[in-house]
């Protein structure tokens, strides 16, 4: 690939000394990047490294404090997307920009809409879409509404709303994080088809596997400071992996056997609803044991969220029995579950897991509270809390942490620590863990893995819900793919490869195969 | 139970119709925020802020001074009152807008605000200007269309015998919302901003600049409905007479599923129930339960339209599901 788009291919946009300060963080501090045509370039860095803000003052979401911007060799003020638009730059944001209600082809419209008259020319829309599809090859029926396709369907339409505004540079943030194993290897045959026709791609990602197939040059980045840019062929992940944290790291979980014991949390037949009273899962049964690591995977939305829910009590069940210890749970409140052995790590850290406008030593006891040393009578041991935090604090290596600050001043994986370590300091037998690494950086991925291995060594059970394959896959010593509302397929851990889980994850019956 | 069945019949239609008006124009107006994301519960405050100005503009242009320079304006005075309730009006918008939308205040806030600033200061105004505290006679009133061929129709008869021209007005608001919403540019764009004002943004749109104009065409129709109010029937300003019906039209805006057909029928029904306690107080029954009832209406909607909601919810994604299945 080199050959046709070498060094001296022009460069499209660079970036030069670009700081951005926000109150308390300097996001970004003489970070540099530069873009040749026809490259897919990946940006890479931990949580917080600062890719996303850099990507964002490219397409004019945020106006940086110093630096400059050139394309074509002229400087050019980047002040709102319509402007980075108007320069050619489309952006693909984590979270889609598109409109439930409406069609595909208004949305694609939308801001540049054509007139019949004084009415909206719908008829136009409907085949400059068509057109649009045809041309990049990106499958979309234009008269579909947004809540009605699927998540692959809209990331399309997301994209073609960049190229219906003719842009020749698309940044595409974490586009893979929502996207089957399939559905990402489509994504990126598209991009390729977009590359012969003389557009750029920036590729902000933290899979180093999609960087190390799909990108050119990988530029690094670390505590919003530029590391370096190296060509992806003259690279490796554990080089990438490096540069992202500033030492070397494990990437593989180093873990023994499982040595299960006895079943900790059994599920029956378990049904329970969406909040709309349609049937989410549409019974569930499985086991965890003691000293195991069970995993779910599947694509979400297909009935993990709500089984999570149902078996940490936040959820009613329709249906089913659930045992944990033996003892039926199933009524039983949160609290009670909590009680009796339970910890949970919710999906949601902010909302569910954490209580944003509290402090640390708060958010540090929370669900435990009431509990000697923490409590006595009526009243809370406040002293004993901060000093409780602290330790937790230390034992987890929470950087940066006081025990009075506002949560929201950690970082999203220093966060999730605190969640970890309150979760674990009651020592539990059973963990539920629901995408406990999402959204966070390398480094607390790596702790995350070791401590769910040595909880796991310790004798817990551990259940793990998890979008990223990967980690099911390192880190399970048995796995359940969920699809529909049920449990297709179970593999055992050292014996499913990604390509299996994937296609029992899409609900191919082929795939399905009991082997626990 | 015969004596309360014999409180429905077809000389309730006409007064439905007539009472069902200024609703309506207050509920379109907050139905064009609604669709852009902005509540706004300051519709009864410039309704009432409509209602003294279009009194006083008609009061003043009809009056020795005026009449004796230029005759015709003279003629045209209840007109010049609806242009000043729909200034006045507008204008009051324009405040709600630029603390809120512009400067970001809270919208409940900035609407009780709102809201407060006219109970006051439209008797202040009154005091002021026509020294009375209690009401004060517009000395005219818009004129009614009667429509006599229709005299011996059965029901079109009762309704549209004899209806202020307002309401002919409103029926071509509410079909102009229709379009204006759902067949252009702009309509696209406030529905947009509505839902996901993120999106919207990315795609080139200024938000607030919708969001604002969607105010000020609140801001314009509240002064249609607050004329009707003051120069429809009456022919004159009483101090609060808008008597919470900017927010049934909120309730009207909510029951019709924020569009402008359904919101024209839930302005129908509240319109219904203000004709009922109308007809009932002239029954002898006790003037506090008959009072209530355009209230209790609101009341029972609002309760439907939760229940709606839900129903919805629930069988709404079914659709989503059966697509869902049917993809290879």
């Amino acid at each position: 690939m080199e050959e046709q788009h070498g060094a001296d291919a022009a460069p499209v946009v660079v970036m030069r000394g670009i700081t951005k300060e926000f109150p308390g963080v300097i996001a970004n501090q003489d970070a540099q990047f530069d873009l040749r045509e026809g490259e897919v370039h990946a940006l890479v860095g931990e949580n917080g490294a600062g890719k996303s803000t850099l990507m964002k003052i490219l397409f004019g979401l945020y106006t940086p404090d110093a630096g400059s911007i050139t394309m074509g060799g002229s400087t050019v003020r980047i002040d709102s997307p319509q402007t980075a638009i108007d320069l050619g730059i489309g952006m693909v944001h984590q979270h889609f920009m598109l409109i439930p209600s409406l069609t595909v082809a208004e949305n694609i419209s939308l801001g540049m809409e054509q007139k019949r008259g004084p009415f909206y020319d719908l008829d136009a829309a409907i085949e400059h879409a068509r057109q649009l599809s045809t041309t990049y090859g990106l499958r979309v029926d234009p008269s579909a509404r947004i809540r009605d396709i699927s998540v692959g369907e809209r990331q399309r339409v997301e994209i073609l709303k960049s190229l219906a505004r003719g842009v020749r540079v698309l940044i595409l943030d974490e586009p893979t994080a929502v996207l089957t194993p399939q559905e990402a290897d489509e994504l990126f045959q598209v991009l390729r088809g977009l590359l012969r026709q003389g557009m750029s791609v920036v590729l902000i990602t933290h899979k180093l596997r999609e960087v190390m197939n799909n990108s050119d040059r990988v530029t690094v980045m670390r505590a919003g400071k530029y590391v370096g840019t190296v060509d992806t062929a003259a690279t490796s992940t554990e080089e990438l992996a490096r540069m992202m944290v500033g030492r070397d790291i494990l990437l593989r979980v180093e873990k023994g056997d499982a040595q299960p014991g006895a079943v900790v949390l059994q599920a029956m037949s378990v049904t329970t609803e969406h909040d709309q009273g349609l049937p989410a899962v549409r019974g569930v049964s499985f086991e965890v044991r003691a000293g195991e690591i069970y995993g779910i995977a599947g694509v979400e939305g297909n009935g993990q969220s709500e089984l999570l829910e149902a078996l940490t009590g936040l959820r009613k069940t329709s249906g089913g029995s659930i045992l944990l210890n033996g003892v039926h749970i199933e009524r039983a409140s949160a609290r009670r579950r909590r009680e009796l052995g339970m910890a949970h790590i919710p999906e949601d850290r902010l909302v569910y897991g954490s209580s944003e406008s509290s402090s640390i030593a708060d958010n540090a006891v929370i669900g435990y509270h009431y509990h000697p040393p923490l409590a006595r009578r009526l009243w809370l041991a406040t002293s004993r809390r901060a000093r409780w935090a602290l330790d937790l604090i230390r034992r987890f290596d929470i950087r940066g942490a006081r025990p009075e600050a506002p949560i929201g001043s950690l970082s999203g994986g220093n966060i999730q620590k605190l969640i970890l370590a309150r979760e674990m300091s009651r020592e539990p037998n059973l963990l539920v863990a629901a995408q406990p690494t999402r959204g966070v950086d390398i480094g607390a991925i790596e702790f995350f893995h070791r401590k769910l291995v040595e909880y796991r060594d310790a004798g817990a059970a551990i259940l793990l819900v998890s979008a990223e394959l990967s980690e099911v896959l390192a880190l399970a010593d048995r796995i359940g793919v969920m699809f529909d509302g049920r449990i297709v397929a179970e593999f055992a851990g050292e014996e499913a490869t990604e390509q299996d889980l994937g296609l029992a994850m899409l609900g191919v019956s082929d795939a399905r195969r009991a082997s626990a | 139970m015969d004596d309360v069945l014999s409180v429905f019949d077809t000389r309730l239609l006409g007064p439905m119709l007539r009472l069902a008006t200024p609703i309506l124009l207050a509920a379109i107006g907050g139905l064009y925020t609604q669709q852009a994301g902005v509540l706004n519960i300051a519709l009864e405050g410039m309704m009432l802020m409509a209602a003294f100005w279009a009194a006083a503009g008609a009061y003043f242009f009809q009056s020795d001074q005026v009449a004796q320079n230029s005759a015709w304006l003279a003629t045209l005075a209840p007109w010049l009152g609806l242009l000043c309730a729909v200034i006045a009006s507008t204008l009051l918008a324009a405040v709600f807008g630029l603390f809120s939308i512009r400067f970001g205040a809270d919208l409940v806030v900035t609407g009780i605000a709102i809201n407060l600033f006219a109970a006051g200061g439209t008797i202040v105004l009154m005091q002021r200007f026509f020294e009375t505290k209690g009401s004060f006679s517009a000395q005219g009133r818009l004129p009614d269309i009667r429509l006599p061929f229709l005299r011996e129709v059965p029901v079109l008869g009762e309704l549209f015998r004899q209806q202020n021209i307002l309401l002919y007005i409103s029926i071509v608001i509410v079909v102009v919302a229709h379009l204006v919403l759902y067949r252009t540019r702009f309509g696209l764009r406030v529905r947009s901003v509505g839902e996901n004002p993120e999106a919207a943004q990315t795609a080139g749109i200024q938000v607030r600049r919708i969001q604002f104009a969607t105010v000020l065409i609140s801001g314009l129709l509240c002064g249609l409905a607050g004329a009707n109010l003051s120069l429809g029937y009456l022919g004159q300003f009483t101090a609060n007479m808008t008597g919470g019906r900017g927010f049934i039209a909120l309730a009207a805006q909510t029951f019709g599923g924020a569009t402008p057909i359904g919101t024209a029928l839930a302005s129908l029904f509240f319109g219904l129930a203000d004709a009922v306690s109308v007809r009932l107080q002239t029954r002898g029954l006790p003037s506090q339960f008959v009072l209530m009832i355009p209230y209790v209406a609101t009341v029972v909607a609002l309760v439907l339209v939760s229940r709606r909601r839900l129903f919805h919810s629930r069988h709404r994604p079914s659709v989503e599901v059966e697509k869902a299945e049917a993809k290879p």
